[in-house]
This record gives structure tokens, C-alpha cells and sequence, in this order.
């Protein structure tokens, strides 16, 4: 194992202006090695600039940031030399075919003829791509297309992996599987820095999480703090008797909070900080002699989350019918 | 987890962690051996398109077809004699209209996100400017081959025979690479593809008239015969029917690859700048 530093990545008051524009308005960003971390934000918030600085292929017009320990203006070849970018875009030739473009890569990156062949062949078999190896990328469906960017950006496995919206535009089982290649990545100890607009995206993959609005983060954490720090989700309680519901709302006002009357008629719930305090409330029903049918817990969701943070809400992924 | 997905055209979870544990780095390959890469990717649009090869050669066969028989025996008595005139001249438009689609690729790849893959790659630089190059190269001298072959086909028998004729082509390529940075720029400049096509075209073409390619300046009222004798474009189609005829012309030949050196040393390094920070 090589000695990496504690911080994959190390940005501070990173700013980007496009003319009168400013993409990027100062980020501060500090990812752990090994982690996956999630930059979240609407449209035009600044993701894809700041990936870009972080990416080496533009140069920010304020702060600094390190990447792997590398300075990404003074020392970008090193930082090339140790991370792989797969774009909003996909950044695969469409006017090759789905082994050439690997090939091509392993060449650029130094494999003999034989040897970047070899390796091809191993990645489109991982990822499925094989009985489309010989077909112009420009016939790929957009999942396809999705896991052969990833798979170039695998030819040489890098230290980190930065995924700028990788699910973008993908059917709800291409997104799966694009989401079981970045866990089995982040499983093998590469850092990933996943740009996204999407909640369940971030939610689903990130370790810890930065949401970005109008180029600045104007939060982080992970996505459990995140949520708490937008204060209550709710304990939903169904009764067995919902003759005794103005009884048991009277019980779980006093032991935990606000109570909500749900339309079914044996069902209410409470406003509720944390597990804890939702378990004495089920306790004290019980103790109350009110039988319960069923309880949960709530969080809030980062949809939430990030009405609460920006007062605007985010997008949701165009995927959102599929239930969870 | 320990389930693979194993249904056709997904991915294998498993195989991808096999294929991640390799860790393994090959030593980065040489600047020549990169450009050489880019040159090779060129090759293969060519191969998996070949129409556009159509493209760049169709329009100089239809000038020469146009010019040697509607036009030939007017202006030069027979259209044996024009094919004499014109053909060296047919060759550098030719090949000088292909540069312009150099410029119309680079821009196309700049719209396809292809190229932050190949900027985020630790090589060198300019290796994708000068690999697409090495593989445009192809497309000049195709282009410049079928010119010559439907000239001789069509009668055509230069003095300098064979050697005459590959020495002129590649007189003519070596004034493209110089030339083809011009549109590189373009490319890197404007919006569209169909923009590069248009602006290098509108360009492009007046030139190419207003040279000594079609017409014998003599004729030309004075003023716009001194613009035609200035024109590299003429100075480069001396050059060419020099060489075509056995009698070098040192001075149109210095002439034209000087002007190739100057428009290289000027676009170059505004391409490469613009190339880097796009």
C-alpha cells in the first residue's frame, strides 16, 4: 500500500468566474481518503467547475486546493497521473468503437499493444459491455455508454475517481448498476468525488456530503447529520384500537411532541427528535395499556434538507416513481 | 454482498473488483509514442467512416471535371493544354480545402466531452493536437492521390513523371500542416462544427480563386493581379506545377514552405494555449 495522505482531497476558497459569471465563489472542501463524498446541488450551483479545478483541467482564479497531496496548478501532471475523470458528458470517442476507446487509453497511459488489449477485453467483460465491444460507441444506449466512461476511467486504477453526475439521464437499472460499480470502487479503497443534483444519489452512495448552492458549500456532514440538523422527523404509531387515538395522542403529546392525526383512523404521529426519545413514547403507550400495532421512525428526507438549507427546492431524479 | 450479476450487458460487480485489485502502472509512454496514439485514433474515424474521404475529394474532382471541359478550351485553346495548367493547381486546392475539415473535427470533439477525458490524462500537452494531424495527413494525401490519379486518367502526363508528382504532393501536404493550425484555431474559436465549415470555407474559397490555381494572372486587371501574386496560394501552385513539370521553382518552393513554418510558428502555440484552457 502506498502512504496516502489522510485528506484525498483539499480545497480552500476555490473561485471560478466564466465573464461576468461566478461559477465558483469560494469552496472549501475536505474529503477523506477512501471515502466516497458527495457534492450536492441544483443545477448551476458550481459542481461541474469544481470538479474541473479538482480535475486539473482548469485553472481556479482564487485558493488552492490539493489533490492526493498535490498541488492541482503547480503539480497538475501528478495529479493526472493519479486520478481519472468521467464527465458530465460522457468523455468516450463516440466515433470508436467500445474496445478501441479502452485501447486508446491504455496506449495513452503507457500499456504495450498487447497489454491494453488484454486489459479491454477484462473491462468491457466486467462491465458488461463484451457483445458490443466491436460497435461504434454512437450505437450505445446512454447506460452503456455510462459504464464504458467508467470503465475508461479504470483502464490504470486510479487513487481517485471523480464522477460528475454519473447517473444523469440513466434508467432506473443502469443507475443501479452504476451505483454498484461506485460501492465496489469505494469497497477497493478508491476515493470518489460524486457530483450530483440528485438526493437519493447522495443519500445512497456518500459518506459525507457538501451541499452546494450558488458556487459555496453552505453545508456538510454526513447525510444522517444533514438531516438532523434540519431538526425533526416523525414516529408514526398505529393503534389496535382506534377507539382509544385521543387517549394515545394525550400519551405521546406529553412523552414526545407535537402530535399529528393521520387520516386513518388508527394511526398518529409525532414530532420526534431522535430514536431515543421515540422509544420511550412506544414504551409509555405500552405502559399506558394502548396496544400497538406498529411504529417507525422517520427522518427527514434531504429533500428536506435542502429546501430547509437553500429555500429553493432541488430536483428531483427523473427516476423518482421508482420505489425504494 | 456476495451476488454477481451475470445477465448479458451488465455489469459483473465481481470482475470489476478483480479488475481494480490490479493496481499496477505502466511507465508513461514517450511524447512521440503518445502523438503516434492520437495519430492512430485518426486512422480509425477514417476506416469507420469512410465517406469522409468522399467528402474532401469529391468537390476537387468535380472542379477539375467542371473546369478542364466547360472551361478548358476557352481559356487555354484546348482542354488538354488547361488540364496541363490547372491540375498542379487543382492538387493544392485540394488538399488545402481537406485542412479545413482538421478544424472541423477538433471542434466536433470539443462538443463530445472526449476531450476532458483526454486532458485529464497525465501525457504530454500537444499530443492530441499533433496526433490528429499525423492522421489527418492521411486524408491530405488522399485527397491529393485522387486528384492526380483522375488528372492522369483524364490525359494528364506531367514532365516530371512519377517522382515530379509525389515530390509536388508532398510540397503541398507539408504547406497543409502549417496551414491546418489556422483552422485549428478556428475550431477551438467558434461554436459549431458548421461554423468552423462555414468561416474556413469563407475563406478558403475566395482564395483559392483569386490565385493563379484557374486563370493565368496576366489577363487580371492590375490591381487584383498584384493581390494574386502575393497570394501564398499562387506562390504554392508555382511551386507545385514546378515540381509536376521537372523544373523546380527554388524560389515558390522556399517561398511556400516558409509561409507554412510562419503560419505554424503563430497557430501553434495559439492553438495549444487555447486547447489547454478550454
Amino acid at each position: 500500500m502506498t502512504a496516502q495522505p489522510a485528506l484525498a482531497i483539499e480545497a480552500v476558497g476555490l473561485e471560478k468566474s466564466f465573464g461576468d459569471t461566478r461559477a465558483v465563489a469560494g469552496v472549501d472542501l475536505a474529503v477523506p481518503a477512501g471515502a466516497i463524498y458527495g457534492v450536492l446541488g441544483p443545477n448551476g450551483a458550481g459542481k461541474t467547475t469544481t470538479i474541473r479545478m479538482l480535475a486539473t483541467l482548469i485553472a481556479p482564479d482564487a485558493g488552492s486546493a490539493r489533490v492526493l497531496g498535490h498541488d492541482v496548478v503547480t503539480e497538475s501532471d501528478a495529479v493526472r497521473g493519479l486520478v481519472s475523470l468521467t464527465g458530465q458528458l460522457a468523455s468516450v470517442d463516440e466515433e470508436l468503437t467500445g474496445r478501441e476507446n479502452l485501447v486508446l487509453v491504455g496506449r495513452l497511459l503507457g500499456h504495450r499493444r498487447a497489454a491494453a488489449r488484454a486489459r479491454a477485453d477484462e473491462l468491457l467483460e466486467a462491465f458488461g459491455i463484451a457483445d458490443a465491444a466491436g460497435r461504434l460507441v454512437k450505437h450505445y444506449s446512454g447506460g452503456m455508454r455510462r459504464r464504458l466512461d467508467i470503465a475508461a476511467s479504470l483502464v490504470v486504477t486510479p487513487q481517485l475517481v471523480f464522477l460528475d453526475e454519473p447517473t444523469t439521464g440513466l434508467d432506473p437499472r443502469s443507475r443501479n448498476q452504476v451505483w454498484e460499480i461506485a460501492r465496489a470502487l469505494a469497497a477497493a479503497g478508491t476515493t470518489i468525488l460524486l457530483c450530483t443534483q440528485y438526493l437519493e444519489e447522495a443519500d445512497q452512495l456518500a459518506d459525507g456530503i457538501a451541499v452546494i448552492d450558488r458556487g459555496r458549500v453552505i453545508a456538510e456532514g454526513t447525510p444522517g447529520q444533514l438531516k438532523a440538523s434540519v431538526g425533526t422527523g416523525s414516529l408514526h404509531v398505529r393503534l389496535l384500537d382506534p377507539g382509544r387515538r385521543a387517549e394515545a395522542a394525550r400519551v405521546l403529546g406529553a412523552a414526545v411532541g407535537t402530535v399529528v392525526l393521520e387520516p386513518d383512523p388508527a394511526a398518529l404521529s409525532a414530532a420526534c427528535a431522535d430514536a431515543e426519545r421515540a422509544a420511550v413514547g412506544v414504551g409509555e403507550l405500552g405502559r399506558a395499556g394502548l396496544g400497538v400495532a406498529g411504529f417507525s421512525l422517520d427522518q427527514p428526507s434531504l429533500d428536506e434538507v435542502f429546501l430547509a438549507l437553500t429555500g429553493h427546492a432541488a430536483e428531483q431524479h427523473p427516476s423518482g416513481t421508482l420505489e425504494a | 454482498m456476495t451476488a454477481t450479476t451475470t445477465a448479458p450487458g451488465s455489469a459483473d460487480t465481481a470482475a470489476v473488483r478483480r479488475a481494480i485489485a490490479d493496481t499496477a502502472r505502466p511507465a508513461r509512454p514517450g511524447r512521440l509514442a503518445t502523438a503516434l496514439t492520437f495519430g492512430w485514433r485518426g486512422m480509425l474515424k477514417v476506416k469507420h467512416v469512410p465517406e469522409q474521404l468522399l467528402d474532401v475529394t469529391v468537390t476537387p474532382v468535380m472542379f477539375l471535371l467542371l473546369f478542364t471541359y466547360l472551361f478548358g478550351g476557352a481559356i487555354a485553346g484546348s482542354t488538354s493544354a488547361y488540364l496541363d495548367y490547372t491540375l498542379p493547381g487543382l492538387l493544392v486546392m485540394s488538399v488545402l480545402f481537406t485542412t479545413v475539415y482538421s478544424g472541423v473535427s477538433l471542434n466536433t470533439d470539443l462538443t463530445k466531452g472526449v476531450v476532458d477525458r483526454f486532458r485529464s490524462l497525465p501525457i504530454w500537452r500537444p499530443a492530441p493536437l499533433l496526433g490528429s494531424l499525423l492522421g489527418d495527413s492521411v486524408r491530405y494525401v488522399v485527397a491529393g492521390t485522387v486528384i492526380i490519379v483522375v488528372g492522369v486518367a483524364l490525359g494528364y502526363r506531367p514532365d516530371g513523371g512519377v517522382g515530379g508528382a509525389v515530390a509536388a504532393l508532398a510540397l503541398v501536404v507539408v504547406f497543409s500542416f502549417g496551414l491546418s493550425w489556422v483552422f485549428s484555431v478556428l475550431g477551438l474559436l467558434l461554436r459549431s462544427p458548421n461554423a468552423v465549415m462555414n468561416a474556413g470555407f469563407m475563406g478558403i474559397f475566395p482564395l483559392t480563386f483569386l490565385s493563379n490555381v484557374f486563370v493565368d494572372p496576366a489577363t487580371l486587371p492590375g490591381p487584383l493581379q498584384a493581390f494574386v501574386d502575393v497570394n501564398p496560394i499562387s506562390v504554392l501552385a508555382t511551386a507545385s506545377r514546378s515540381l509536376m513539370a521537372g523544373t523546380p521553382d527554388g524560389t515558390a518552393i522556399a517561398v511556400s514552405l516558409a509561409v507554412a513554418a510562419a503560419l505554424a510558428a503563430v497557430f501553434l502555440p495559439v492553438t495549444t494555449r487555447l486547447y489547454r484552457s478550454r
